[in-house]
């Protein structure tokens, strides 16, 4: 699609689902060979639309995530090109087998999309908020993993999905009205990270929806003195580990996901600094290895520490 | 044909015999054989020099436990070489004790995860129609046991729901599961009304009855899947492995392999 500022405005205001039915739309328009299928959440993934002008490539397998995956394998197999949307703990932990056997293992290139991922449905509950995706999702061999910062760059990911003959897990964060990240468009490469702001104190490596976050928590601490570097880690498999190595001259590197701290970026960069000798501190923000109290999005991320002010105040105490 | 498959179950013999004190499943390949012969070599469209031709008809093993029977039938086709049978659970073979992807030499998946196999049977089956390949059909092996799944039955209503005609589900229905019979962990009966219930067309054979299998596999299944429950003897050929749940996976020492070997070259 063409990127202009009307664009960038709808999709904004569709949020992360809405994108995904509209973008997904677009493609299998042009390429026949692409599929849509949810397990009883058509409107909720955004393919209203798409079920109705695409029907011959729109499967609705009831509320059967697991049956869903096998299914959308067997097609990835004869060629076609399988998107998967459900809740991204659905898709993710309940399907954990199907995908190590199914994508992992036969290395078969379906598209995962894990739809609401983080603490945007939080007054759902423990059983609707994901933050333990990543961490499984990146122990599988082959995946892709595309986590983008805002809608734009969900779009860049899907197309990119579309495109490259591998499995993909894409993990969508935000709810309607998702901030803008990018007001332009930009040259997204897979596994390269993007620096969004140069700094040489504090390093912030950030992925999803905590890549708006971490820039207002930059421009914080900025005006108390300090000169703060933002990277947006899109892609969390492969790593860009270059980008990473890069921060190594800050004094101080942080990590900021809408994830457990245990097993997403911030293990992901540990991973990588702990074969660096000297290496600077690395302070992990994410969520705590609890199950979050139910409650909606902003006072989620308010409660558990994941606001610009909570962020920049948290790299203080350090 | 019935050389054929008295020398398909002494490869599969000697295949447990070489996997040495690890053992095989050779119980449930045993109970597979005559399904595995009747598919390949008298039902499906499938030329051993062309294994990945758009035209075949796929066969998903999915109860991949079974894996030997299908060695040793894609050796009697020449996609896997004699000696090569002998590498069976070696370090670097390509022959594991559950089917690796290898669709150069027929292995069409991946499986050994009971109850995945239906599913991508589904998934395949659809793509065959999304292509405008009208004639291959997919055949989905299961074990009865298997089907304690629940995946499997989520596989069977999608399959129902979208009208697959192209898709044939083989239940190797030899009653016996890893633990114990089958009636004495989870009974899947009335098997075939369970089936028929979910919305297939049911067709109930002899599992080692060539010609029962070769009609049961023509039955004309309209608008819906065709599911074969072949009733088999686990062990089937060897008279100490028959119906004996502890020949699921077990050691053949050198008395039993020859004992086996021995009953079988009479046939």
């Amino acid at each position: 699609m063409e990127i202009n500022t009307q664009n960038i405005r709808t999709l904004s205001f569709l949020g992360s689902c809405g994108t995904f039915g509209k973008i997904i739309e677009e493609l299998a328009t042009q390429n026949n060979n692409i599929i849509a299928l949810t397990a009883d959440l058509c409107s909720f993934a955004g393919l209203t639309r798409f079920a109705q002008n695409l029907p011959n490539q729109y499967y609705n397998v009831g509320i059967a995530e697991q049956n869903m995956v096998g299914i959308a394998a067997g097609m990835a197999k004869e060629g076609l090109i399988p998107f998967v949307t459900s809740y991204a703990s659905f898709l993710t932990l309940r399907c954990a087998d199907q995908i190590n056997v199914n994508v992992g293992y036969m290395n078969l290139p379906i598209k995962l999309v894990g739809l609401t991922s983080g603490l945007s449905v939080g007054i759902l509950g423990p059983t609707h908020i994901c933050l333990n995706d990543v961490a499984l999702m990146r122990a599988i061999p082959n995946l892709v993993i595309f986590s983008p910062a805002d809608c734009i760059e969900t779009a860049k990911c899907i197309e990119k999905a579309s495109e490259i003959n591998a499995p993909v897990y894409l993990r969508l964060t935000g709810t309607m009205g998702n901030p803008v990240v990018y007001k332009d468009d930009y040259n997204f490469e897979i596994g390269k990270a993007i620096t969004l702001k140069d700094g040489s104190d504090i390093a912030i490596i950030s992925t999803g929806t905590m890549v708006f976050n971490s820039l207002k928590a930059a421009k914080i601490l900025e005006e108390k003195g300090f000169s703060v570097k933002v990277i947006n880690m899109h892609t969390l498999k492969p790593l860009d580990v270059t980008a990473i190595k890069e921060c190594c001259s800050c004094k101080l590197i942080v990590t900021v996901e809408e994830h457990s701290i245990y097993g997403g970026l911030g293990s992901a960069v540990a991973e990588v600094l702990s074969n660096i000798e000297n290496s600077p501190k690395h302070l992990i923000i994410g969520t705590q290895d609890e199950y979050i109290h139910a409650g909606d999005y902003k006072y989620l991320l308010e409660s558990y520490g994941l606001t610009p002010e909570r962020i920049s105040d948290r790299i203080l105490e350090e | 044909m019935k050389m054929v498959i008295n020398n398909l179950r002494k490869d599969m013999i000697k295949m447990t015999y070489a996997a040495g004190k690890t053992g095989a499943h050779i119980g449930p390949a045993l109970s597979l054989t005559e399904i595995l012969a009747v598919l390949y070599f008298k039902i499906m469209n499938f030329d051993p020099k062309d294994p990945t031709s758009e035209s075949r008809d796929r066969l998903i093993l999915s109860k991949g436990h079974g894996v030997i029977a299908q060695y040793a039938v894609l050796k009697e086709l020449g996609l896997i070489k004699e000696e090569e049978l002998q590498t069976f659970k070696t370090n670097n073979t390509r022959l594991y004790a559950h089917p690796s992807m290898n669709p150069e030499i027929g292995v069409e998946f991946s499986s050994g995860s009971l109850g995945q196999g239906l599913s991508l049977g589904v998934g395949v089956a659809i793509a065959l129609k999304h292509k405008g390949n009208n004639k291959s059909k997919v055949y989905v092996i299961v074990g009865d046991g298997e089907c304690n799944e629940g995946s499997v039955w989520e596989a069977i209503m999608s399959a129902v729901q979208f009208e697959l005609d192209n898709i044939v589900i083989v239940v190797d229905k030899n009653n016996i599961q890893y633990d114990d019979f089958t009636k004495n962990i989870i009974s899947m009966e009335p098997l075939e009304k369970r089936f028929e219930t979910f919305g297939c067309k049911v067709a109930c054979v002899d599992g080692h009855n060539i010609e029962e299998l070769e009609k049961g596999f023509k039955t004309e299944h309209n608008k819906k899947p065709l599911c074969v429950i072949a009733n088999t003897v686990k062990g089937k050929g060897v008279s100490f492995m028959e119906n004996e749940p502890k020949w699921h996976n077990n050691v053949l020492t050198e008395d039993l392999y020859n004992q086996a070997m021995s009953e079988l070259g009479e046939g």
